[in-house]
């Protein structure tokens, strides 16, 4: 049986471990043909060997999303490799140091503003004129919960997320009527090392975040890829400016 | 009978036209010393004099909001001038120009995000220490319905705008127990000079706008300014991480 995105290009930032790994996983094991963009090599390379582990067509490119150059490369690399880009992802971001508003250093908000935000504006901003010369195209960017709640203890990481659920709204109303769909998942705490990467033991973590959820557990990040795949398939056809949720009830 | 600000402190960024004049002008008549602060040194200084000709107290502060060192300086002379800094209206902002999305220029992207989002995180990460060094104060933040959809034509406007909302709420969220009220004003359109770059006359477009807002006709700058008067008001004593929209029902 062809898979539900059999023989598509895929093109997945932040592939290199989290959520992005799980997804490339998810998007070739429905057939799509991937390409891994990140700034882990070694994590990048793992995840195509992955996908080649189970049949499955990948490759690794490097890329910084931050930078204009590496951006417009990887969508250039993924139509060398695969023809088209049907389908992108742009899941590449961090959480930043948890430090209150008053005392988060300048230079870290930029950094995870660039990274989050700008790096979104840029994948769209690429992969979107490559799509509407092929005739279409699918994105997913990846925002949080983040985006609809006060961040007292991350406040540039939920601005940055929140910056992503507008640019996914606004780019979903220009492109819909040249048959690109733009849409945002919107995970709640998943177990993904920019999750765990705090210096709270993982356990404690899992707990402590557990106790707030209503489904009583943090998300897998192939719960997460789920959704993308659902968004990203012939299913989700009417579907646009959609900032999907994944977050066990938490915002319900 | 006083004013409701009477020898209030108070700091108004973008004072130097529309709706941060008119609220500095709204402020000053209410009993309020009004710092106000533009990177336009002759529209800045001409609402000083609009207030020291109605009787009250102003004074100017040239500033950048691109540039940290700027509103670093700009927040600790508007405390120093009458001795605390009892409001702050963070409201210098530009609209950019209006293209989609993947059209908008990295230059113009960054100028729009640099100037709505990255100055009031600057001002607020100022402001939020004097303010919790001296045991309370009022923020509002200029957002705008535009926060909430998405924008064929100004993305990055949006963008910058639904993370004004975030950082709103962050603040708000994480800074409640110090005293401080942190809200946004997201107004409609309004009857100023904000640069929108549009191809369109501005009497078309002003005639356009009057027929999609349910109330006939756009904002007039004092009645935004009204709205912010009250947010910082006793009145609104409890009222903390609210968006205020003063739109005419546009996006109701």
């Amino acid at each position: 049986m062809p898979g539900i995105l059999q023989d598509k290009s895929a093109l997945i930032t932040g592939g290199a471990s989290g959520i992005g790994r799980a997804i490339a996983l998810a998007f070739a094991a429905e057939g799509a043909r991937v390409v891994i963009a990140d700034i882990a090599g070694d994590g990048g390379r793992e995840t195509v060997r992955m996908i080649e582990a189970q049949g499955g067509h990948a490759a690794f490119c490097h890329a910084d999303c931050t930078q204009s150059a590496d951006v417009q490369a990887m969508v250039r690399f993924t139509m060398e490799r695969y023809g088209r880009l049907d389908c992108a992802c742009n899941n590449a971001g961090i959480g930043g140091i948890v430090a209150p508003l008053h005392d988060l250093p300048v230079e870290e908000f930029d950094r995870v503003l660039a990274i989050n935000m700008r790096g979104v504006f840029l994948g769209l901003k690429y992969e979107i004129p490559q799509m509407i010369a092929q005739g279409g195209g699918v994105i997913v960017n990846t925002a949080s919960t983040a985006a609809f709640m006060a961040g007292t203890e991350a406040p540039a990481y939920a601005a940055s997320k929140a910056g992503v659920a507008s640019l996914t709204r606004s780019a979903a109303k220009a492109y819909a009527a040249r048959g690109v769909r733009v849409n945002a998942v919107c995970p709640g705490a998943t177990e993904t090392p920019l999750l765990l990467r705090r210096d709270t033991p993982p356990e404690d973590l899992k707990r402590r975040h557990a106790a707030r959820i209503p489904l009583g557990r943090i998300a897998q990040p192939a719960e997460i890829a789920q959704v993308v795949l659902w968004l990203c398939s012939p299913a989700a056809s009417y579907v646009t400016g959609l900032l999907h949720l994944a977050a066990g009830g938490i915002l319900a | 009978m006083p004013g409701r600000f009477e020898a209030a402190s108070v700091l108004v960024t973008g004072g130097g036209s529309g709706i941060g004049r008119a609220t500095a002008l709204a402020f000053a008549a209410e009993g309020a010393r009004v710092i106000i602060a533009d990177i336009a040194e002759t529209g800045g200084r001409e609402t000083a004099r609009m207030i020291e000709a109605q009787g009250g107290q102003a004074a100017f502060l040239h500033a950048d909001m691109r540039d940290a060192a700027s509103v670093e300086a700009m927040v600790r002379l508007a405390a120093e001038r009458w001795g605390r800094l009892d409001c702050a209206f963070n409201n210098a902002g530009i609209g950019g120009p209006t293209l989609p999305l993947a059209d908008y220029a990295e230059a113009d992207y960054d100028a729009v995000l640099d100037t709505n989002m990255r100055g009031v995180f600057l001002c607020l990460k100022h402001e939020l220490l004097i303010m919790v060094r001296q045991g309370g104060g009022c923020i509002i933040n200029t957002a705008s319905m535009a926060a909430f959809g998405g924008s064929v034509e100004t993305g990055p406007y949006s963008a910058s705008k639904a993370a004004v909302v975030s950082l709103t709420r962050s603040a708000a969220k994480g800074y409640a127990r110090h005293g401080i009220r942190v809200n946004a004003i997201c107004p409609g359109a309004t009857d100023t000079p904000l640069p929108f770059r549009r191809a369109m006359p501005r009497e078309e477009f002003r005639a356009q706008l009057n027929k999609m807002i349910p109330l006939g006709r756009m904002a007039q700058a004092d009645e935004i300014a009204h709205a912010v008067l009250w947010l910082c008001s006793s009145d609104a004593s409890y009222v903390t991480g609210h968006m205020l929209v003063a739109d005419g029902g546009l996006i109701a």
